[in-house]
C-alpha cells in the first residue's frame, strides 16, 4: 500500500459514534487524576504523585494545558492532510480544555504552592520572569476562551473572531517559554513540546506561502 | 460547632455500643485498604529515626525513609527527583578508594573501611533544606569530617577544601549528558569544613547509604543548601584558593559558593523566605542559617546578600 493510499483510506474515516462525549471524558482524565492524586496523598499520605504532591501536581496540570494546546493547533493539519472536516468542531472543545487547565495549574500554584502569600505573589509577578511569561500565556488565553460561544462568533463577525484567536499563537510561545524558563537545567521536556508547536507552525507557514504564490497578484 | 450539655443529648441519639464498635471496625478495614493500596508504592519500609537531635525545633519529626530515599536531586543518576532511585540500584561502591591530598602533610589513598576505620560512627538528626524550597528532617550517619581533615594534617597555606564525586559514565548515565561540568565539584571554606557540625555521611535512619543518597561517602551540611553535600565522593583536596564548584559553574547569578541557608536572600526565580516540608502542606518559615545559629561566627561581617 502506497502513501496515496494510506491517505485516502484515512480520509474515508468518518467521525466515530459518540466521538463529542468520549473527547470530553477523556479530555476530563488528567483533571480527574490529578484531583484524586493530590487529595490522597495531602490528606492520606500516599505517594501517587510521588514525595512533594503540590509541585507534581501542579507541574502536571501545566504540560496538560500545552498538551491540549498542542491538541487544538492538530486540528487544522489533520483535517488538511486526511480530510476529516468533522474534527473541526471539535477544535473548541480542545482549546477550552487548554484553557481550563492552565486555570487548574495557576489556581493551585496561587492556593496550594504559594498558598496565598501575598508578599511572595507580589514579587513572582513583578520580578520573576518565568511567572510573568506564564501569567501573560494565561492572560492571552482568555478573551479565547470567553469568545468561544456561538454567540460570540456571531457577534464578533467570522473575520474578527478569526484574528482575534490568532492570539493562540503567541500564548502557546510564552506557554512553552514558562515552561522552559522554570527549568533548573533539564529542558529536554519543554523542548519536546517546543518541537511540537514548530511542526504545527511550519505547517500553517507552509500553507500560507504556497496560499500566496498560487493566489492571482 | 455548639456542643450541647450532656442533659440536651435524647438517650435515642447516642449511638449503641456494639453499633459503635461496628464502625470502629469498618474504620479499621477502611485503614488496612488503604494500606494495602500504598504498600506497593513502598510505603510499607518504614523504620524509626536513629540519632541524636541536632538543631531540631520543635515540630521537627524525621521524614520517612520513603521520601529521604525516594525524593532527591542526584544529577548523576538523572535529573528527576525519582531518578537516582532508579538508575542508582546496580551503583557499585565496593571497593571505594577516597583520596585525601592537596596541601596535606599526610596525603593518600585510603580505602573506604581504612578511611572510616580511626572515626566512631555517630547517628545525627539534621534538617534538611533543598535550594528548591523543599526540606526534610535527615537521621544521617557518619564521622566529623574535622576528623580526616585533622588526621591529613591541613599546612598552613590550605584555605579551602574542594570535594569530587566519581566520574564514570558507564554507572552514572547521567554523565553521558553535559548536564553540569563532570565530574561534580564542591568546595568549603576550610572553617566550614572544620566545624564540628560537618559531616561525612556513610548512612541514613542507622543503615548503609542507599545508592541514591550518594552512597558510600558524601558530604553533609546542615546550614547549606543541599547541592552543597557533594554524593559519592572520591576525592578530598585541600587548595589555597575558593574552588570552582559545580552549579556555580552552571548559573553563577543563581548559585554562588557558600549557599548558605538565607531566609532573606531569594533565588532568582523563587523565594528563599520558605520552604514546604516534605509530607505537609503548609509551608514552613525558612530560618537563618537552617536553624543553625551557631554558625553565624564563621561569616561575622561579609555581607550574605553578595555571598550568597
Amino acid at each position: 500500500m502506497n502513501g496515496k493510499d494510506l491517505l485516502a483510506r484515512a480520509g474515508a474515516w468518518k467521525e466515530p459514534r459518540f466521538f463529542d462525549r468520549a473527547l470530553f471524558a477523556l479530555a476530563c482524565l488528567p483533571a480527574l487524576v490529578a484531583t484524586a492524586a493530590m487529595a490522597s496523598d495531602i490528606l492520606r499520605r500516599t505517594r501517587f504523585f510521588g514525595s512533594n504532591p503540590i509541585k507534581e501536581g501542579e507541574h502536571f496540570l501545566g504540560e496538560w494545558a500545552l498538551r491540549f494546546l498542542i491538541f487544538t493547533l492538530a486540528v487544522t493539519p489533520l483535517r488538511g492532510l486526511f480530510g476529516w472536516a468533522w474534527l473541526g468542531k471539535h477544535r473548541r472543545t480542545l482549546g477550552l480544555f487548554a484553557f481550563a487547565y492552565a486555570v487548574l495549574h495557576w489556581l493551585v500554584y496561587v492556593f496550594l504552592d504559594v498558598q496565598l502569600d501575598w508578599n511572595d505573589l507580589v514579587k513572582d509577578l513583578s520580578e520573576r520572569s518565568f511567572i510573568i511569561v506564564g501569567m501573560a500565556a494565561l492572560l492571552l488565553m482568555l478573551p479565547l476562551a470567553l469568545t468561544s460561544s456561538a454567540w460570540a462568533i456571531r457577534r464578533l463577525g467570522g473575520r474578527n473572531w478569526g484574528r482575534l484567536h490568532l492570539l493562540v499563537y503567541p500564548a502557546a510561545i510564552l506557554g512553552t517559554l514558562h515552561f522552559g524558563m522554570a527549568m533548573k537545567k533539564d529542558i529536554e521536556d519543554p523542548l519536546i513540546f517546543a518541537a511540537c508547536f514548530a511542526v504545527l507552525f511550519g505547517y500553517r507557514i507552509a500553507r500560507w506561502r504556497r496560499a500566496r504564490r498560487t493566489a492571482p497578484a | 460547632m455548639l456542643i450541647g450539655h450532656a442533659a440536651d443529648l435524647k438517650s435515642s441519639e447516642i449511638t449503641p455500643e456494639p453499633l459503635y464498635w461496628d464502625r470502629r471496625a469498618f474504620l479499621a478495614t477502611l485503614g488496612a485498604g488503604a494500606a494495602f493500596v500504598a504498600a506497593p508504592l513502598g510505603a510499607a519500609d518504614n523504620p524509626a529515626a536513629v540519632g541524636k537531635p541536632f538543631g531540631l525545633q520543635p515540630d521537627d519529626t524525621a521524614t520517612p525513609w520513603e521520601d529521604v530515599t525516594g525524593y532527591n536531586n542526584f544529577y548523576e543518576f538523572g535529573t528527576a527527583k525519582e531518578d537516582p532511585r532508579a538508575n542508582a540500584k546496580a551503583f557499585k561502591t565496593q571497593p571505594w578508594t577516597v583520596k585525601v591530598d592537596g596541601l596535606v602533610g599526610k596525603p593518600g589513598d585510603y580505602a573506604l573501611e581504612d578511611f572510616l576505620k580511626p572515626s566512631a560512627l555517630e547517628d545525627r538528626i539534621y534538617r534538611h533544606r533543598c535550594v528548591e524550597a523543599w526540606s526534610m528532617v535527615v537521621p544521617w550517619r557518619g564521622i566529623p569530617l574535622a576528623d580526616v581533615l585533622k588526621r591529613a594534617e591541613p599546612a598552613p597555606k590550605a584555605q579551602f577544601v574542594e570535594f569530587t564525586t566519581l566520574y564514570d559514565p558507564k554507572q552514572m548515565p547521567g554523565q553521558r549528558a553535559p548536564m553540569l561540568i563532570w565530574p561534580y565539584v564542591e568546595g568549603l571554606r576550610l572553617d566550614e569544613a572544620m566545624h564540628p557540625l560537618t559531616l561525612l555521611a556513610t548512612g541514613v535512619y542507622g543503615r548503609p547509604m542507599p545508592n541514591q543518597n550518594g552512597a558510600p561517602l558524601r558530604l553533609v551540611v546542615p546550614w547549606k543548601y543541599g547541592f552543597k553535600g557533594c554524593k559519592s565522593i572520591v576525592r578530598i583536596k585541600l587548595v589555597e584558593k575558593m574552588p570552582r564548584t559545580a552549579w556555580n559553574d552552571a548559573a553563577p547569578s543563581e548559585y554562588g559558593f557558600y549557599c548558605n541557608v538565607n531566609p532573606g536572600v531569594d533565588h532568582p526565580r523563587w523565594s528563599q523566605a520558605s520552604e514546604r516540608r516534605i509530607g505537609e502542606f503548609k509551608k514552613r518559615k525558612t530560618l537563618m542559617f537552617n536553624g543553625y545559629p551557631e554558625v553565624a561566627s564563621l561569616y561575622a561581617g561579609m555581607d550574605l546578600k553578595k555571598n550568597y
